[in-house]
């Protein structure tokens, strides 16, 4: 059914149609309003479920991870400085093999302090062993939550579901939300088998010396690779009951003769697929919008950039000292292909940095320049800033 | 002639006259006062509970994997969590509509210092979780270093003696007045030296819906040096000497102390752990700081009234002193 709503509420009403039993959470712009939502849900009696306002984000995730433990399907969000905060249990979840769902709506990590969008904070976390989806607009943050139970439930690996903040957590727009028997009918109640019980008591998170480490760490690294059956069968019985395709482990649009290519995650999908289109035939282009990040989908971006002559990686975030993070992820990728495009990197949007329209000729100028053939911040006025002193 | 039973695992443990969820067979340390509360918390809590441990000693000595020492559901995440697993655990059952109980547990380290923050929330929002302390005054996992709970003049790897230190320059918070200053229904000290107390504090935090707290002294061998065979014995002595008060708390309102029959002086606890051993060099800085010591437990037995009576009476389970082995023992 059609509804006005802001992100952040879609995101909410989602997440309640998931039926979770506990929901742990800290406020941090600009995951509030997710919150906010929640809580008015429950105050309401919309949502029935045990609803913890914690004091730290460390405790949110703690909490969540303490209620799955016990049985029970959990909920917890945050951003930026909160996910940082909240990165020992993070790890910890995914270790455990915790199927838990958390919103990150995306930030930009301070210092210097900054409360808007990039994808700095769940980038930082992509070793933690999570499993990562990324939403190009706000209908796939709402089809994805509800897939990322299910992922969750089946894989026992924890789901981030990334969302750019206030790009997407805070604009209101006309969104599909499914009514209560079609997500009932995708997601199973509630089952954990390692659950703690009193009947068949486990000790769960136990010392594990270096004869047995290497192998927890093999198995859960396959873990995140089987995932991707589990990520795209989702998708697909979603759609059968939605009608709606958010993508699997990624989207590719444009014309399968395009030379150029540009690959991103988020919401700057949107804004490259209109440019591009503005464009028409004079500067063709296929749009890849990566959805799945952990787990890495090789193969799949492989068969995505075949018969490329070019690929322009667009990040909203960095690896100082480094470059670009997906994009040097995506360079290794393609390293084995036959012919692999060749590949340039970009970081833009950086601390909310707005991404207008015209980045699409700003990368076809740029790369003309022979910019962007190492990694590249895109739409720089280094004038601005006083010099480094040395 | 033997006769086979076949009684399922499950029936046959809570079949048993006294369950323990807590096996021998651990790697704890000969003496080990955490291990012996640990048995003691298990044992009055029976098996209706499930467990959020912090990192530490106990977590460790007890779970090598695949090993376990635990007959109850069990759960070690991190450090500085335990309060917060424990209030999600407990949110889980309360969602369920069940009725098993969770207490979460730690030692100084991590309810004194890293985890006080999660504690404090947890407390805060009136979790139906009972938190238990085991208090060994310093961190022994790490090798001894000095946490918030170390006492005055002790020495740790981290606050060592020499010629210019006396030991740990900073006072042992008091955690069970922070604790009970959330207003919290109990909140309570204990020593592993006086085991019915223990099962009694426990059995009535239980009893108690809300967030209740217990502190537990447990002396470390190791860590305090001392030999372990005398960790019972130093444990009474922090009792009696009034270093250690052991008192309950309600609403934030001192409910109630074990009164100490026989006063001892401080140098008789002090004196036989190697911890403490610069205080009886021949200085007055040493004799100033036993000095100091004294005057701490001088004003605990004043302000919770700790003198007790001096007649004794064998009987009397409410008497610091009266607690003997032996026949003498009550459950």
């Amino acid at each position: 059914m059609q509804h006005a709503l802001e992100g952040s509420q879609a995101i909410a009403r989602a997440v309640s149609l998931c039926r979770p039993q506990v929901v742990s959470a800290y406020p941090i712009t600009p995951q509030t309003h997710i919150v906010e939502n929640l809580s008015k849900l429950v105050a309401d009696g919309v949502l029935e479920c045990e609803l913890v306002s914690v004091e730290s984000e460390f405790s949110a995730a703690s909490v969540a991870l303490g209620a799955v433990a016990a049985g029970s399907r959990a909920y917890t969000a945050s951003s930026s400085q909160g996910i940082l905060l909240m990165s020992e249990v993070l790890f910890n979840i995914a270790g455990l093999r915790i199927p838990l769902v958390l919103t990150c709506a995306n930030r930009a990590v301070s210092a210097p302090l900054s409360i808007w969008n990039d994808q700095q904070d769940s980038m930082a976390v992509r070793d933690a062993g999570w499993i990562q989806l990324y939403c190009a607009d706000n209908q796939e943050a709402i089809d994805t939550t509800i897939q990322a139970f299910r992922i969750a439930e089946q894989c026992e690996l924890p789901v981030m579901v990334c969302v750019d903040g206030f790009t997407l957590t805070h604009t209101l727009e006309v969104l599909d939300l499914p009514d209560q028997q079609q997500v009932d009918e995708f997601l199973p109640a509630f089952s954990f088998a390692r659950r703690l019980d009193p009947a068949n008591p486990l000790s769960v998170g136990t010392l594990v010396s270096p004869e047995y480490f290497t192998e927890t760490r093999q198995d859960h690294h396959q873990a995140l690779l089987d995932a991707t059956a589990a990520i795209v069968q989702a998708q697909s019985d979603w759609l059968a009951i939605s009608g709606r395709d958010t993508g699997g482990l990624l989207r590719c649009e444009g014309p399968d003769d395009a030379a150029t290519g540009i690959l991103t995650l988020g919401s700057i999908a949107g804004t490259l697929q209109e440019a591009i289109e503005e464009q028409g035939d004079a500067a063709p282009a296929r749009l890849i919008t990566l959805r799945a990040f952990r787990p890495f989908p090789e193969q799949a971006l492989r068969d995505a950039c075949q018969g490329l002559e070019r690929l322009i990686v667009l990040e909203r975030a960095l690896s100082p000292g480094a470059g670009g993070i997906v994009g040097t992820e995506v360079r290794a990728a393609l390293g084995v292909m036959d012919n692999p495009p060749q590949i340039f990197n970009f970081a833009v949007g950086l601390g909310g940095r707005d991404v207008p329209l015209e980045i699409y000729t700003h990368l076809l100028d740029a790369i003309a320049k022979g910019r962007g053939t190492g990694f590249d911040i895109l739409d720089l006025d280094t004038g601005k800033l006083p010099a480094e002193t040395s | 002639m033997t006769q086979e039973v076949n009684i399922p695992l499950t029936d046959l443990r809570r079949s048993q006259p006294r369950f323990s969820g807590f096996e021998a067979g651990h790697r704890a340390c000969l003496g080990c006062g955490e291990a012996l509360a640990a048995r003691l918390v298990t044992e009055s809590a029976g098996p209706d509970v499930m467990y959020a441990n912090a990192t530490g000693c106990l977590e460790v000595f007890t779970t090598a994997w695949p090993d376990s020492a635990w007959r109850v559901p069990w759960m070690h995440s991190l450090f500085a969590n335990a309060a917060a697993i424990g209030a999600g655990m407990e949110a889980a059952m309360k969602a369920q509509g069940k009725s098993t109980r969770v207490i979460a547990m730690g030692g100084d380290g991590g309810t004194f210092d890293i985890g006080f923050q999660a504690l404090s929330g947890m407390l805060e929002r009136g979790h139906n979780v009972l938190y238990v302390c085991f208090d060994n005054e310093a961190y022994m996992n790490t090798g001894i270093q000095r946490s918030s709970s170390t006492p005055h003049a002790a020495a740790t790897t981290t606050s060592p003696a020499g010629r210019e230190s006396m030991g740990k320059r900073h006072m042992k918070k008091d955690i069970v007045s922070i604790v009970a200053a959330h207003h919290i229904p109990y909140a309570a000290t204990a020593s592993v030296a006086y085991p019915s107390d223990i099962h009694k504090k426990v059995r009535r935090a239980l009893a108690i819906d809300g967030p209740t707290f217990l502190h537990i002294h447990t002396p470390c061998p190791l860590g305090w040096g001392h030999d372990g065979a005398l960790t019972i014995e130093i444990a009474r002595l922090a009792v009696q000497t009034g270093l250690f008060p052991v008192i309950e708390l309600e609403r934030g309102g001192v409910a109630g102390a074990m009164p100490i029959r026989k006063l001892r002086p401080v140098t008789d606890y002090l004196g036989l752990q190697s911890r403490f051993r610069h205080l009886f060099a021949d200085s007055s800085r040493a004799k100033e700081e036993l000095e100091h010591l004294q005057a701490l437990a001088d004003h605990n037995i004043e302000l919770y009234g700790l003198r007790g009576e001096e007649k004794i009476d064998a009987l009397d389970s409410e008497g610091a002193d009266t607690v003997r082995r032996g026949g003498m023992r009550w459950a």
